[in-house]
């Protein structure tokens, strides 16, 4: 609904000002509701975060669970201030960045052309989609010990498991979206005897976008899976390899610090990727709200 | 008034000489012994059977009929949309298919309105309005100087800035009518355009594209339910049966134009729409 009223402020004065004001009063209430449910996450969000927090120090100090488990909140941010300050951390945030933003790039631009391609060539994707099934039934992750014997236990072979995770989301995505091209739209475009390239800047590759982005949304998320999980098994160096050096060095706060600060990451990468949605297609449903 | 019409002698039937105001007697649209027979999954289904139609320049046809009975097949394989499974289709002597494929040039001045709106989502109003001539290089600017006026003229004035989710129905469709127009097309193809309006504004739109018809001097070919609809805008009103479909009868028009509103409360109107009506229900 409001959306309605936004589309309307922006028309020009010579718009009809009974409808805008006829639109306004009965709407409202359910406008009020529109406001409040836009702003529920940011309230909810801290209170939870509170309580999870009070949890956790309750836990510690009157249950008196054991500091080698879990690690009392300010040990751990305390732990955390000094990974910040001390400046190490920073590379290895760095590294794992760089593998997490390369896979998916890679994954990414592989995916939407595999996809595109298997959904139009039907015949192709009869051909291949055994192996594809195989491929992704398959516990990708279990080759990590095969690409660091191909790739050495630098930052390649965790871009190819962060690359490989993120592919099939956003493969499967396109795929699906090239195959949902409305057949009306379609009728429409050759109606007007459109070019294929004019079908394909109009039509296609618009009402595709919504899917590719529903497939970099958990293609984000599995590209940091697969660096860190990388990491972990065959690293050096990177936030993954952090966790594994404080296990080793049995510094609890300092685990725990690194698990905020992967939280952290994964969660700003996503919500890049979901501004650059609300961006990119703002006319979606996913985008523009259920309620209107 | 009614040719009745023995659906095997084609062509010769359409030929009723002095019944058609806006026509100048030479075919613009000429649709010869087409039969379309869908492969469905249950079968075929034989939409079509035997259609012949001759449509002059100018001409303003209405397509009535039972649901289901093949008007949207036939208007889409007008419009190029759909082989038939035989028989010709030509437009300004040009035959709209060739070796199986579409002559494009053939439908440079035709224009569509689906059943559906069919607008794109990611467009606004105005980019929607105005995608045809997009597609034909007109500039930025003047594009949207022409989306601007043609919003005023379907009713949709200050709604150049919203995007379709935000119209209701019977506005999504004005929006698809207005982009039908964008160009001036001479040959206008309708699917029920009118069929998600209020009483008023379809009467309204049936003046609006009367006028449009007369100025324009374009032909239509507007498929609806509605039969005074039909008879108040056509120069002939073709009814179709259904399984299969085909032309049961033409009925020529001969109310002088331009009608107004009570043109529908004149005699002579009634008595055609009674006609059509009987005929309609005698199947
Ligand atoms: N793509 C298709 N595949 C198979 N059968 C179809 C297809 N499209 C239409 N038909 C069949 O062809 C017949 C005519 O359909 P059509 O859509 O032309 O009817 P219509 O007169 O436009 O009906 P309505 O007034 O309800 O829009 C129907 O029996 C329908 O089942
Ligand atoms: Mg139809």
């Amino acid at each position: 609904m409001s959306d309605v009223t936004k589309a309307r402020a922006k028309a020009p004065d010579t718009a009809p000002a009974k409808p805008a004001a006829a639109a306004k009063d009965p709407d409202a209430p359910v406008q009020d509701r529109d406001t409040l449910l836009k702003w529920l996450p940011f309230i909810s969000s801290p209170i939870l975060l509170l309580i999870l927090i009070g949890g956790w120090q309750f836990a510690v100090s009157v249950i008196g669970v054991s500091e080698f488990i879990l690690p009392a909140p300010l040990d751990v941010w305390r732990s955390l201030v000094d990974l910040l300050v001390g400046g190490d951390v920073w590379r290895d945030i760095g590294i794992t960045l760089y593998e997490v933003l390369v896979g998916f790039a890679f994954a990414l631009v592989i995916g939407t052309a595999v996809g595109a391609v298997l959904g139009r060539v039907i015949w192709l994707e009869r051909a291949v989609q055994p192996a594809l099934v195989a491929l992704q039934v398959v516990p990708k992750v279990a080759f990590i010990p095969i690409f660091v014997i191909w790739f050495g236990f630098g930052t390649t072979s965790k871009i190819i498991m962060a690359g490989i995770l993120a592919f099939f989301p956003i493969m499967l995505n396109v795929m699906l979206g090239v195959r949902s091209v409305d057949r009306g739209h379609r009728d429409v475009m050759r109606g007007l005897g459109a070019s294929k390239w004019a079908t394909f800047k109009s039509l296609e590759l618009p009402s595709t976008l919504p899917y590719i982005f529903a497939g970099a949304e958990v293609g984000i998320v599995f590209a940091v899976i697969g660096a860190i999980v990388g990491e972990y098994l065959g690293g050096s160096e990177g936030l993954g390899h952090l966790v594994v050096r404080s296990l080793n060095a049995l510094d609890a706060p300092q685990l725990f610090a690194v698990i905020v600060l992967l939280a952290l990451m994964g969660s700003l990468l996503y919500a890049a990727v979901t501004l650059t949605k609300r961006l990119m297609i703002p006319w979606h449903d996913s985008v523009a709200g259920q309620s209107s | 008034m009614t040719t009745e019409t023995p659906q095997q002698s084609p062509a010769t039937r359409t030929e009723v000489p002095g019944i058609q105001p806006g026509a100048s007697g030479e075919a613009q649209l000429e649709v010869v012994g087409v039969d379309k027979t869908y492969q469905a999954r249950r079968g075929e289904v034989h939409a079509l059977s035997n259609v012949n139609l001759s449509i002059g320049r100018g001409e303003f046809i209405s397509l009535v009929g039972r649901s289901g009975c093949g008007k949207t097949t036939l208007l889409r394989i007008l419009a190029g949309l759909l082989p038939p499974t035989s028989g010709t289709v030509t437009a300004d002597g040009q035959s709209i298919w060739r070796g199986g494929k579409r002559n494009d040039e053939a439908f440079e001045h035709f224009g569509l309105v689906f059943q559906d709106a069919n607008l794109f989502p990611w467009y606004t109003v105005a980019d929607n309005v105005s995608l045809p001539l997009k597609l034909r290089g007109m500039g930025k600017r003047a594009r949207r100087a022409r989306a601007t006026e043609l919003c005023e003229l379907v009713g949709l004035p200050g709604f150049e800035n919203a995007y379709p989710r935000e119209l209701s129905g019977g506005m999504r469709q004005r929006a698809a009518i207005a982009r039908a127009l964008s160009y001036d097309p001479t040959i206008l193809l309708m699917d029920e355009p009118f069929g998600a309006l209020d009483a008023l504004t379809r009467d309204k739109m049936n003046l609006e594209l009367q006028s449009i018809h007369a100025q324009a001097g374009a032909t239509v070919v507007f498929v609806t339910h509605s039969i005074s609809e039909a008879v108040f805008l056509a120069d002939r009103v073709v009814l179709l049966t259904p399984r299969p479909g085909r032309i049961r009868s033409i009925t020529p028009v001969p109310l002088a134009r331009p009608r107004s509103l009570e043109t529908e409360t004149s005699v002579e109107f009634q008595t055609i729409v009674r006609e059509l009506r009987h005929e309609l229900d005698e199947e």
